[in-house]
């Protein structure tokens, strides 16, 4: 294993946070906050660290395989996490280090499950902090320092795999520089469309960039106790909207950059992911004007939450928690599902999840068809049988996982719904679940251990698990096994 | 540039490789999706599953927009086929491999023309080439060949008792007042381009420019030079080997090719009537002692495998058989042969890597001047480049020893007509001239980038 590479990439990483931490240092300073200091202590030790790490580890060969890809991947945002808590525990905002640990994984993760328990009386430097991790964390960490480093490694594909969620990475453009710039492009662009719109529905400009950036990393911190409840319906309509844009594959948005309309309407995904949000959005209007309201209302409340959920972003207009059990149950698979791969939200995926549909069918008609030979298609192409075994493997640990996570909370004594739905919140980096830790509620009565251990479940979700097994599993470590 | 190449063997991931060393976006079009998910986790590439005939692949590779297409599959006709395609499709310059003899013979330039190909590629017979220079100048590792002929390039390996050893630069070009000059000096591991100071030490790989009359002159003088081969045994009867023995044939040589295989050996005795053809096991010592091989002026091993031709060629080096030659498909085997003591090596990888660089740089090379040939030496640590030198080139007619030339650069010869010019600090260069430049450690497209 290629360990010094692995230190210098982690390095400049680190490097990088520190330079990420003047944004939110800026911001204290306009607003003149005393946690400015904190922020500003933190990012001159990363800035040293991360510095001397990147010079005093200069690799002999720059050659990494997959291994290193992972280790690089697992290690950098580990080690990120951990230092981007100290702004918050420093300035005493929140006094215990777990819980600034858990806020911030929560950020970078795009979860946006949060222990605040007034987010209001938070200093506007540090809600930007946590917010612009949504940010950085959704489009990917290495992925921005990809897209800025002048020479990339040859295999660097093993990152951008350990890292973009999705059952099979692929680039768009020959050059991995160029590809990561393209993606940084597209987000930029849209984020900041979204800012101004935002901007003339009269939104506060602090407010608007902060929801900006929620949005953008499908993360979901709000910085209002009700969410999203008090603004206007056409600023929830807008963040609406963008939530289900953010979900979207972005190679579709290359595509209609370099106006290639027709392949991208063709995605099968993409049409799949629609039609997900219509029926849901369908069902859950009906059953909230048959509970209560008027139907352009229900629409709006029904829309707005399908769209936050299945995105997995979690910003919300109402408690959703009050909803009828039909409306909590559809909410809770959209939490599976995700969005499309390639996007910025969480979940399983959509493709992966009409991939496991086709080999469920192909295994049906082979129960029928004992002889039958079928190949199973998706967006127009032959699946091949690796990428297929590659979902059902990562559907069966995504369960295994689930369950031991579940497990290691389950003795919590808030009662099965908070328990199970807490875990499949983070699990999805969906941020709200229900009951005690439904939309209006936060994960601060949870214990020390099982706020770890949520973190933990985040970073899973959002690495897609594989990369942090691998840097667990003893064999990556011993030097002498093969 | 945006470039696209069909076909992902050997000589198709060489290529990709060397067009991605150059700076160049590559997209890599396969059939098989093993290969082309080995090419993007090694390169920086895209790759794209499918036949390169099949226009929605190559629309998805997006051959419209490609500056250079090249099709390096195992198939002469999809290469062509493929080309085509390309070119109707709107690829600004196509590449195709054509080996087989069939086409290369007559109607090539037909074929071009039709295809509208940009080049063809014959790694075999540049190879062939490439070996019948260094046959008839068995006293160089390797011989490179520029524009008209009028200047060579011959790489020599100083053997231990060498005449040059410990020899100044200045006192060697005093003692032999020939027209030749040392461009580049390989010891150990690092390349250098020596100046008048310099000393030599046997042990060391020189490369030097002189014209090729001159170049026998000086080794004469040197008293190490050798006599040209008129026998030579060739293991192998595939396509290289026809290439070779008909360049050969042609010039007097005699020739003798061992091949295994008795079609093969049916197939090239009829197309080389005047060679000898011996069908048996060219691994088998007695066969090849048999055939005299102790006797021969040259051996030169083309099989398919590696293995057998490094191996072979160390037998009959035993044997004392002056030259021995081992073709090395592989890239991985050819220090294991050089630390075998095998001196000449020649390998259709890095030939077909240098044809492929100089046309790359030759589309992109500016008016002032045009990239005619390239080849790297020394394991690609120093590149030796042709260029014609344009109208408005701003070098033109200052005396060379006021250019300030960037370091480990130099010009290694002037081709002026039909008349060749080892440059001194007094000569210039003219507009129409061709400018042989040696460079060591960085990339040069332009005659103009030799300069500070």
């Amino acid at each position: 294993m290629n360990r010094r590479m692995i230190l210098n990439t982690v390095g400049k990483m680190i490097l990088w946070e520190g330079v990420f931490l003047l944004l939110p240092a800026v911001v204290a300073l306009i607003y003149r906050e005393a946690c400015l200091l904190p922020i500003l202590l933190t990012a001159a030790f990363a800035l040293l660290t991360g510095g001397g790490l990147s010079w005093f580890c200069k690799p002999k060969d720059s050659v990494i395989y997959a291994r290193e890809g992972f280790m690089i991947v697992s290690l950098s945002w580990g080690i990120l996490s951990v230092i981007g808590a100290f702004p918050f525990w420093l300035s005493g905002e929140i006094p215990s280090y777990v819980d600034a640990l858990f806020e911030i994984v929560s950020g970078f993760t795009t979860t946006g499950a949060s222990i605040l328990p007034d987010v209001e009386a938070m200093s506007r430097g540090l809600l930007f902090w946590r917010s612009f991790t949504h940010w950085i964390g959704g489009m990917g960490i290495l992925v921005f320092v990809m897209a800025v480093l002048p020479n990339v490694s040859e295999r660097s594909i093993h990152i951008l795999r350990a890292e973009v969620p999705g059952p099979v990475v692929g680039k768009l453009v020959p050059r991995m520089k160029d590809t990561a710039k393209i993606l940084y492009l597209i987000y930029f662009v849209m984020t900041g469309v979204q800012i101004l719109l935002l901007l003339a529905g009269g939104m506060p400009a602090f407010d608007a960039v902060l929801h900006a950036f929620g949005t953008a990393g499908t993360g979901g911190f709000g910085i209002k106790a009700d969410s999203l409840g008090g603004y206007s319906p056409y600023l929830q309509w807008v963040i609406a909207v963008f939530m289900l844009l953010f979900g979207v594959n972005f190679n579709l948005y290359y595509l209609i950059l370099i106006r290639r309309f027709r392949a991208a309407l063709k995605s099968r995904e993409f049409w799949t992911y629609l039609a997900i949000i219509a029926a849901a959005t369908a069902v859950i209007t009906v059953n909230l004007h048959g509970a209560s309201g008027a139907w352009g209302e229900s629409l709006r409340h029904a829309f707005f939450q399908v769209s936050s959920i299945i995105t997995t972003t979690g910003y919300s207009t109402v408690d959703f928690n009050l909803w009828p059990a039909l409306s909590k149950g559809i909410l809770l698979v959209l939490m599976v599902i995700g969005g499309c791969a390639g996007s910025t939200a969480g979940g399983l995926k959509v493709s992966r999840v009409v991939l496991i549909g086709k080999q469920i069918r192909r295994e049906l008609q082979k129960l029928l068809h004992p002889r039958s030979v079928k190949s199973i298609h998706f967006e127009g192409r032959p699946v091949d049988e690796h990428t297929l075994t590659g979902v059902s493997s990562y559907l069966s640990v995504y369960l295994f996982s689930f369950g031991i996570v579940f497990l290691m909370i389950c003795w919590e004594p808030f009662g099965f719904e908070t328990n199970f739905s807490a875990v499949m919140a983070c699990f999805n980096n969906v941020g709200p679940g229900f009951s005690a830790v439904g939309p209006l509620a936060n994960y601060a009565a949870y214990s020390d251990f099982s706020k770890l251990v949520l973190s933990f479940a985040m970073l899973l979700g959002r690495l897609e698990i594989f990369p942090l097994i691998i840097f667990l599993s003893p064999s990556t470590w011993m030097r002498k096994k093969v | 540039m945006k470039t696209i190449v069909v076909g992902c063997g050997k000589i198709g991931t060489t290529v990709l490789a060397s067009l991605i060393a150059e700076g160049h976006d590559a997209v890599a079009i396969d059939n098989a999706p093993q290969v082309i998910s080995d090419i993007t986790n090694i390169y920086d590439a895209i790759g794209v599953c499918g036949s390169g005939t099949d226009c929605e692949i190559l629309s998805d590779a997006g051959v419209e927009s490609a500056d250079l297409f090249i099709a390096v599959t195992g198939s002469d006709e999809v290469n062509m086929l493929s080309c085509f395609i390309a070119n109707q499709m709107g690829a600004r310059h196509t590449v195709a491999r054509i080996r087989n003899p069939e086409y290369n013979e007559g109607n090539l330039e037909f074929l071009r023309g039709r295809l509208g190909l940009s080049m063809v590629i014959n790694p075999e017979r540049t190879v062939a080439r490439q070996l019948f220079n260094v046959l008839k100048l068995p006293t160089a590792a390797q011989v490179e060949t520029f524009s008209g002929r009028h200047v060579e390039m011959v790489e020599l390996k100083l053997k231990q008792d060498s005449a040059l050893d410990g020899v100044k630069l200045s006192e060697l070009r005093k003692k032999f007042p020939y027209k030749f000059l040392v461009c580049a000096v390989q010891r150990d591991d690092t390349v250098t381009v020596p100046d008048g100071g310099f000393v030599l030490r046997s042990g060391d790989k020189i490369g030097l420019t002189a014209p090729p009359s001159e170049v026998v002159k000086l080794l004469r003088g040197l008293n190490i030079l050798q006599k040209q081969s008129r026998s030579v045994m060739i293991l192998g009867a595939g396509t290289t080997s026809y290439y070779l023995s008909k360049l050969l044939l042609s010039e007097g040589f005699s020739v003798k090719i061992v091949e295994k295989d008795a079609h093969r050996c049916r197939i090239i005795a009829e197309n080389l009537p005047e060679a000898v053809v011996i069908h048996g096991d060219g691994a088998q010592r007695e066969l090849l002692l048999e055939e005299g091989l102790p006797r021969m002026d040259a051996f030169v091993a083309l099989t398919g495998m590696d293995e057998e031709n490094i191996l072979v060629s160390y037998f009959a080096a035993s044997r004392k058989v002056p030259k021995v030659i081992a073709k090395i498909n592989r890239n991985e085997f050819s220090s294991v042969a050089e630390q075998l003591g095998l001196e000449t090596l020649v390998s259709p990888l890095k030939t077909v890597s240098n044809v492929i660089v100089r046309y790359a740089r030759a589309l992109e090379s500016s008016k002032d001047s045009s990239v005619e040939s390239l080849y790297r030496i020394f394991d690609g640590k120093a590149e030796v480049l042709e260029f014609t030198v344009g109208d408005d080139c701003e070098l033109m007619n200052i005396p060379l020893r006021e250019l300030k030339l960037k370091p480990n650069t130099l010009i290694g010869g002037i081709i002026r007509g039909s008349t060749s010019i080892i440059p001194s600090g007094n000569d210039a260069v003219c507009a129409g001239d061709k400018v042989i430049v040696l460079t060591a450690g960085h990339r040069v497209n332009a005659l103009s980038e030799i300069v500070q």
